[in-house]
């Protein structure tokens, strides 16, 4: 039995060169490049047709989103390379009719299909987790709680979310990029915020799943950006007085390149040098399917995702959403709320609140229908 | 805003001169990699009519510094429209332009134009008597032209008068009712009726019979195939494979760009499988070019970007990289030292693919490195792996490796950018010029060095009256 791999403490890019980055309108994408991929682990698309699916994710639990296509995640045991057969082949859960709306009923967001092939719902995975992160609720049925949170538990749990095509010039700037040799993934900046991370293991998958990015969805706050933010226009120079003769001229672009690579490093500071919360969804073979959280750092951008690392600790495969300012703050106070048994009085306490101001906090972020009226009305009193 | 106003207004003059020349070098209106064709269409024409409205004699001159067909009518219609602001002493000069321009252009464009004079509602004694000239001109083609452009011309005729002769006039105007005493609209005539007779049709016209005749694709195709000009075979390439009978061109008849176009348009097996044949083409073309003007270079260099971007539009497809080709099969051929640097390296320039990045410095640098007298960079100056880096290696070449510009290095973009009504520059210590056609190599290199900023502007018109002469001689 190998080993197991560990869980993800922080995102590296062992393995990847960050590239010189292509800017359009307020989108910057910054290239990955892998020059060494492995040829055991593929990635295709499989695309759903169906408006709304609904998968069932344990016994009671349902997520229901449009979901535009999923991944198929195929390896080999041996370390022999895997021929590209295409996604497409296997038609998978049940299709509903629902008036003029096409249901797709999936079974599970990770879901083995043969011996080596695994179906992933790219993102859905990751948010999945998000929603029912401190979602359980209290064993205590204290007084303070509605009825209907009392008798029928917290959910529904609900996120919005915007699709891709909604963020201005990205569906060009796609389509314009010039996509490296060897390169495997990129980073998305909209108006200089990480707006997304995407990696696969082989330069031929991306190339496929290049359009992808168009078809995830984003936190709403990157349409604004997107509308009426831009991408700076950065300069990297040569120092003259260093140049000579032609070998440090050659130096001096190396150098360019270096500074290009280790700045854009810095820019996805939000993802790349935080702590991360992951949780191990499905070992297959060499790879270990993890999602994962930032530490809700109410300061800073907050991202969640999924990856795919392999025994070396390379990452293979990533995809992260950029939370909202309210999502964040929403993931918080369940988080706080958890941390201290979901009880009102000892979370707002602990915060330096008064109880007031927790409930009129849980209002605004959308928890309002977990309190009980008699309290709401008295806070709303005073 | 201060510097602007300092600017003498003959510097003004040529800068607009050379922006002006530079987008009709390149620029076709029609859809690019990164601009849409409206933006393009809008962008030009606001072009043009400033240069109308400042330089009238220079704008004109134009008409003889080697632009593209499609710049050469729009200047022509904006001339004709606007006759009455030429000036007494330019009447002359102008009118020859015209019509030499006009009848030095292909006879579809030639007679397209003179549609479009009367879609844009130019009537006017000189306008008039610039169509009747052509047409008097075309006399000997002039039953071809009638049959192959009929619409055309009948909406000629009837917006300028023409006192056509009787039986072409019947033609054009639907008197089909008796049989003609020539031959040609007599198998036109025929065509209506036989299925047969179509055949010796030109090809535009037959296959519109053959839908009226029902006459299967591929069978047509099959039985017009001789009356096909060069261009009309390449066009159906694709469509002609489909219909199940290949209409097989002949690579030595297309002019070289069309050539490289041809090659790029082939799956890399099918290269490799005609490389004999396609080779030998290019061969063939390159002499010809070369017999007809000898161009002599010494050591040359060229850096040339075959990114994605140079994959071209749904309107001009591999047009960038078509021309990239077409001028690295030139320069070998015309240099006597020559080497190619690519974006991305090629083993073999006949199997290039518009693939990968823009990475214009490290090529530049080894180009720079082999120390040649010339160097000439092919791209569309969307420079991004570094962005700006050519900029940078070049300010800091010329200033401390060659302060005295001992080499030269010129940028070719065969892309017109329609935000600024310039082509996107690389750095602006080297100069930039529009290309559309590899053939156009000579004219656009000895254009480079005013756009250097090296020529006055008085340099600039003689260059320009010279041109002139030359095309009203020739």
């Amino acid at each position: 039995m190998a080993k197991k791999i560990p869980l993800i403490e922080t995102i590296s890019l062992k393995g990847l060169e960050i590239a010189p980055s292509q800017t359009w309108g307020a989108v910057r994408l910054v290239p990955l490049i892998r020059k060494q991929p492995r040829t055991d682990l593929r990635l295709f698309k499989r695309e759903y047709d169906s408006d709304l699916s609904v998968v069932s994710v344990e016994k009671d639990c349902r997520y229901i989103s449009y979901v535009p296509h999923s991944l198929v995640l195929s390896w080999s045991d041996d370390g022999n390379p895997i021929a590209a057969a295409g996604g497409q082949l296997i038609t998978e859960g049940k299709k509903f009719a629902c008036g003029a709306t096409k249901i797709d009923l999936l079974h599970r967001m990770a879901k083995r299909e043969s011996k080596n092939s695994l179906r992933i719902l790219p993102l859905h995975l990751a948010m999945e987790g998000f929603l029912a992160m401190y979602f359980q609720g209290s064993a205590i049925a204290w007084k303070e709680y509605s009825k209907q949170a009392q008798s029928h538990g917290l959910s529904p749990r609900t996120e919005w979310s915007i699709s891709g095509r909604s963020i201005a010039y990205l569906e060009d700037a796609l389509r314009i990029f010039e996509i490296h040799e060897h390169q495997v993934g990129v980073l998305l900046f909209v108006s200089e915020t990480l707006a997304s991370a995407f990696v696969v293991p082989t330069p031929e998958d991306y190339r496929a799943l290049h359009n992808s990015l168009l078809e995830d969805f984003f936190g709403e706050t990157l349409y604004y950006q997107g509308l009426y933010g831009i991408a700076s226009n950065l300069a990297a120079t040569i120092d003259a007085d260093k140049v000579h003769n032609f070998d440090d001229l050659t130096k001096a672009l190396a150098k360019m390149r270096n500074d290009w690579s280790s700045f854009q490093g810095f820019m996805a500071g939000d993802i790349l040098d935080r702590q991360l919360q992951s949780k191990r969804i499905y070992t297959a073979g060499a790879f270990s399917l993890q999602r994962f959280i930032t530490d809700l750092n109410l300061e800073q951008n907050n991202y969640i995702g999924e990856a795919i690392v392999d025994d070396a600790s390379h990452l293979q495969y990533l995809k992260i959403y950029g939370l909202t300012r309210t999502q964040t703050k929403r993931a918080y106070l369940l988080q706080q709320l958890a941390k201290h048994d979901w009880h009102f009085e000892r979370t707002a306490q602990a915060q330096g609140d008064t109880l007031e101001q927790l409930v009129r906090r849980m209002e605004k972020l959308g928890f309002g229908y977990l309190i009980n009226n008699q309290l709401r009305e008295k806070c709303r009193q005073k | 805003m201060a510097m602007y106003f300092a600017l003498p207004e003959e510097e003004v003059a040529r800068e607009d001169l050379l922006m002006f020349i530079n987008a009709c070098l390149s620029c076709t209106g029609q859809r690019e990699f990164y601009d849409d064709a409206y933006g393009q269409k809008v962008s030009l024409d606001f072009l043009h009519d400033y240069i109308l409205g400042n330089y009238r004699r220079l704008y004109c001159r134009t008409l003889a510094a080697g632009i593209n067909h499609f710049n050469q009518i729009q200047i022509i219609l904006k001339l004709l429209a606007t006759g009455k602001d030429t000036k007494a002493e330019d009447r002359e000069e102008e009118n020859n332009l015209i019509t030499s321009a006009l009848h030095n252009l292909p006879p579809h464009r030639a007679w397209k134009l003179l549609l479009q004079i009367r879609r844009r509602g130019i009537n006017n004694r000189r306008a008039r008597a610039i169509a009747k000239h052509y047409l008097n001109s075309r006399e000997d083609r002039l039953e071809f032209n009638a049959v192959k452009y009929r619409s055309k011309l009948q909406a000629i005729a009837t917006h300028n008068h023409f006192k056509l002769a009787p039986e072409l006039n019947n033609f054009l105007f639907r008197r089909w009712d008796q049989s003609f005493t020539s031959e040609l609209f007599e198998q036109f005539r025929a065509g209506h009726y036989s299925a047969k007779a179509i055949y010796n049709l030109p090809f535009t016209v037959a296959e519109g019979l053959a839908v009226k005749h029902n006459i299967p694709r591929d069978r047509f195709l099959a039985g017009i195939e001789g009356q096909m000009t060069a261009h009309e075979k390449l066009r159906l390439q694709g469509s002609s494979e489909q219909a199940g009978t290949k209409v097989e061109i002949d690579p030595r008849r297309l002019p070289l760009t069309k050539l490289a176009l041809y090659i790029l348009s082939l799956p890399i097996k099918t290269r490799e499988q005609k490389r004999s044949e396609l080779e030998q083409a290019i061969q063939t073309r390159i002499k010809t070019i070369l017999g007809r003007s000898p161009i002599k270079f010494g050591r040359v260099c060229a850096v040339l970007d075959r990114s994605y971007s140079s994959s071209g539009s749904s309107e001009k497809r591999r047009r960038p990289l078509g021309v990239a080709l077409a001028v690295n099969y030139l320069l070998a051929e015309s240099a006597q030292e020559y080497q190619a640097f690519w974006t991305v390296p090629v083993s073999d320039p006949l199997l290039v693919t518009p693939r990968g990045q823009t990475n214009l410095a490290d090529p530049l640098l080894s180009a720079l490195a082999s120390e040649p007298d010339l160097v000439i960079i092919i791209s569309d100056g969307w420079d991004n792996d570094p962005p700006a880096a050519t900029a940078e290696l070049l300010r800091v070449y010329r200033g401390k490796l060659d302060p005295q510009s001992k080499v030269s290095i010129i940028h070719l973009n065969p892309v017109f950018n329609a935000d600024n009504y310039n082509l996107k520059r690389l750095s602006p210590l080297i100069p930039t010029v529009g290309i559309r056609e590899a053939e156009d190599l000579p004219i656009v290199l000895e254009f480079a060095k005013f756009a250097e900023g090296k020529g006055t502007l008085a340099e600039l018109e003689e260059y320009l009256g010279d041109r002139v002469k030359q095309l009203l001689q020739g």
